[in-house]
């Protein structure tokens, strides 16, 4: 059945508004596409993708933090889950059965901090230290929580949109005079 | 006033180079033979960035081979380069180091900007590009292209070495200021794009 | 499935990972890490400025040695930090981000059409595949079916790009160590690829060919003839390679035992691609989640056994031998068809109909000036190319642009087994670990 949402509350709905959410390892689950989506809550991050690993998914294949502030009204969510403004979105595999899962978890503006799954999978090291530099979500427990792409002392988190793309003019030179 | 026999007037060598020394037959001789050496043993640093970097070692390689023009030793020591050929897109945590190792040249020096990233910015106007190497190195020719092929580099090259057998680049940086006499002030940050004038 | 993925005792892998030996040493977090978790900033004060008096007495051999980023051997702009006793490298940390381009931003900027000749300048030695991964991704959330020509010339090019790409690498992993001519012959090679390719696409290189829906144009009369030279002429300059390389001793000597992994540290770095494979873990995408139209064909996974650069270095060799197979294969089975799926919302008309047909003249605009529009949704596309796993995570907001594409560039996961690789080792022989890891900075900082 439907988890609560952390804090208790009634939830956003969404457009798949249905009593019976289908639940795959404790959490929500969602057939996107032909491929498996969890929604697992922040507070349930680390177990749940222990539990995945427990069941045979051995490789974190990517770690991703989307910001939805210019598209709050997404509607692939299942109902019972409240979106956030940012998602950090985990894809793992599992090499003997050939099964891939995506875990997606909402994460609040007011508090952007994951759980980090450094533990787990060593190999979300870089990935999580991208999150953070260009998304700006902080992951909790990550060994070594630096910018990693840009400039250490650059400030603000380019990939969240409302940071501006940040072109300049072309410019224009003097053209030569004819020859 | 140091004169020496046949060749005559010396004594502005040190401070104007070449341009220093008085021109009669002997010296221009020099002049011409110093520019024509200079302009065939041009060895490049390796500065290879991006994916013009890989057509740049096509261009070094058998098939378009630089060593035609004494140009197949890339040095990775600047001290022991003449030319800089910027292959590829800068950004911004690589443009000081850009500029440290265009400092470290020895005159005379020269660099292309080969691909248009390095050009203007290329297909990237974002915060992450600097547009344009000009902004951070004086540019002597530009290569177009995304990548250039090697045919483009290369004449690119051979655009370089008439100028500098020439010796329009010497002539012309003595009327900038350009060269090593070039300095670049460090702007202080601004988070508003830099408008500049209209076109 | 299960019997085939084989650790490197040559028993069964059970998928929990208790077979593979320990993964404990990428783990570790404190200063017995072999990672050098010190920022650039603290080693900037570590360094001290130019003129100060060396830090430590005179018998302390421990120091932080920066290579890089603008270096003969660091494949591009990678910076090395090396924590060094003597010779000896004990920590490391790459530092990247010296290409950072924020193609990922520059992505929510183009249209869906325009995405490829942005995901192609990722990784240039193995463009296409990028491509591909955007591709299958846009496909994916489209739901567009695409003709099954196009699916097989998908497959020449992106092989003929592995094999390029390849002999990118035997060029560079030869020069690295020393063997010049080994640069000069790789080159060769890939000139005849190359030529190839610009006769299909129009470009050397980065070549937007790879378009959601097909490719951008149909082959030319003749190309058969030129890929049967391709198949004639690079298989006996391999064997060339073969003997100036890899039966040299002093080649062997020094790839042989150099930056060792085994199995279970492979899959909790998440490496991919011939790192994974040098471990003797036979984990392939084209054969093991098979896209495109790879269960068609026959072809073997190349696996090591040691996990060290020689294995990764005979591994790609070897590859180029299996990815010729699959075109001499390709050559006979190429089906007819159309290039492009015929879907007039995706695919841009032909340009002479543009002038008989307003309906055509308007959908050439609409593509071209707004983008076609993807149904809302997010999806995840894998391919293997080259250098591991590349995958493109898209998640759309029904707009005729991404709302935030990513793609899981192979090189910039592969980076992280850098450190393990090189501990214990000398620092030439880091020089080694960096070439068999094949990082393109492209791809890793994009």
């Amino acid at each position: 059945m439907s988890d609560p949402t952390p804090d208790g509350t009634d939830t956003a709905p969404t457009a798949k508004d249905d009593p019976v959410v289908p639940t795959a390892w404790g959490v929500p689950v969602v057939e996107s596409g032909g491929q498996t989506v969890l929604h697992p809550p922040v507070d349930r991050w680390l177990e749940t993708v222990k539990a995945c690993q427990d069941d045979g998914f051995c490789m974190a294949i990517d770690l991703v933090a989307v910001d939805y502030s210019a598209h709050p009204g997404r509607t692939d969510l299942p109902s019972g889950i409240k979106p956030e403004r940012f998602e950090v979105v985990a894809s793992l595999i599992s090499h003997a059965s050939g099964r891939r899962v995506r875990l997606r978890t909402q994460v609040p503006e007011h508090d952007p901090v994951v759980p980090s799954l450094f533990d787990l999978f060593p190999g979300t090291e870089a990935m999580e230290r991208e999150a953070w530099d260009l998304v700006g979500v902080a992951f909790d427990g990550h060994p070594d929580p630096t910018r990693i792409l840009l400039p250490e002392d650059w400030e603000g988190h380019p990939l969240r949109r409302d940071v501006a793309m940040g072109r300049i003019p072309v410019q224009f030179r003097d053209a030569p005079a004819a020859r | 006033m140091v004169r020496i026999p046949g060749v005559g007037d010396v004594g502005d060598v040190l401070s104007d180079g070449l341009e220093g020394l008085e021109h009669n037959f002997i010296t221009s001789r020099v002049e011409d033979l110093v520019k024509w050496s200079r302009a065939r043993s041009c060895w490049p640093a390796t500065f290879g960035l991006a994916c013009c970097a890989i057509e740049m070692m096509a261009t070094g390689a058998a098939h378009y081979d630089l060593a035609r023009y004494g140009m197949e030793v890339f040095r990775a020591s600047p001290r022991q380069a003449d030319l800089m050929i910027v292959a590829g897109r800068v950004s911004q945590k690589m443009a000081p180091i850009l500029r440290q190792i265009y400092d470290q040249m020895m005159e005379p020096k020269w660099v292309i900007s080969m691909g248009v990233c390095a050009s203007s910015g290329g297909m990237f106007n974002n915060y992450a590009i600097v547009q344009g190497v000009d902004q951070v190195v004086p540019v002597d020719v530009y290569a177009p292209g995304c990548p250039p092929g090697p045919e483009t580099l290369m004449h690119a090259i051979l655009t370089l070495h008439d100028s500098i057998q020439s010796g329009e680049l010497t002539r012309r940086r003595d009327t900038n200021g350009g060269g090593a006499a070039i300095q670049v002030e460090a702007q202080p940050a601004t988070d508003q794009p830099v408008e500049l004038a209209p076109r | 499935m299960a019997d085939e993925l084989v650790d490197a005792d040559g028993g069964p892998d059970s998928g929990t990972g208790t077979d593979l030996g320990s993964a404990e040493r990428v783990r570790r977090r404190d200063e017995t890490s072999a990672v050098l978790r010190l920022s650039e900033a603290e080693a900037a004060v570590l360094a001290g400025g130019p003129d100060d008096p060396p830090a430590g007495d005179a018998s302390d051999q421990r120091m932080i040695l920066n290579m890089g980023p603008s270096h003969p051997s660091t494949h591009g702009v990678l910076r090395l930090l090396l924590e060094m006793e003597g010779e000896t490298v004990l920590r490391s940390k790459p530092v990247i981000g010296y290409l950072h381009t924020g193609m990922e931003k520059t992505a929510e900027d183009l249209t869906y059409l325009q995405g490829p000749t942005n995901v192609t300048r990722m990784d240039y030695a193995a463009p296409l595949f990028s491509e591909l991964a955007f591709s299958l991704a846009v496909e994916n959330l489209l739901d567009l079916e695409v003709p099954l020509r196009a699916t097989w010339i998908r497959m020449l090019m992106c092989e003929l790009n592995r094999v390029s790409s390849h002999l990118l690498f035997q060029a560079t992993n030869g020069m690295d160590l020393g063997a010049v001519s080994m640069m000069i012959y790789g080159w060769r090679e890939r000139e005849e690829v190359l030529r190839f390719f610009e006769k299909v696409t129009g470009l050397r290189m980065n070549h937007n060919y790879i378009r959601p829906g097909g490719v951008a144009a149909d082959l030319p009369e003749g190309w058969q003839a030129d890929v049967r030279r391709l198949l004639d002429l690079i298989p006996p300059r391999l064997d060339e390679y073969d003997t100036l390389l890899t039966g040299q001793p002093i080649f062997r000597e020094r790839l042989q035992g150099v930056g060792v992994m085994n199995p279970a540290e492979a899959l909790a770095l998440s490496a991919t691609g011939p790192i994974l494979r040098s471990t003797g873990y036979a984990w392939d995408l084209r054969r093991d989640e098979p896209y495109l139209a790879y269960d068609e064909v026959e072809f073997d996974v190349i696996v090591g056994t040691h996990g060290d650069a020689f294995d990764r270095y005979a591994i790609r060799l070897n590859e180029i031998r299996e990815s010729l197979r699959i075109v001499e294969q390709i050559l006979d089975l190429m089906p007819g068809g159309d290039f492009r799926a015929q879907d007039k919302k995706v695919t841009p008309p032909p340009r002479s109909r543009i002038d008989e047909s307003m309906e055509a003249l308007i959908h050439h605009f609409k593509i071209f000036t707004e983008g076609f529009h993807v149904p809302e949704g997010e999806t995840y596309a894998a391919v293997e190319s080259p250098r591991g796993e590349v995958g493109c995570y898209l998640v759309s907001d029904g707009g005729p642009k991404p709302y935030r594409m990513h793609i899981r560039g192979p090189s910039f996961v592969n980076l992280q087994t850098l450190p393990h690789l090189m501990e214990g080792g000398l620092i030439a022989d880091g020089v080694a670990v960096i070439s068999s890891v094949d990082p393109i900075m492209g791809e890793v900082d994009r």
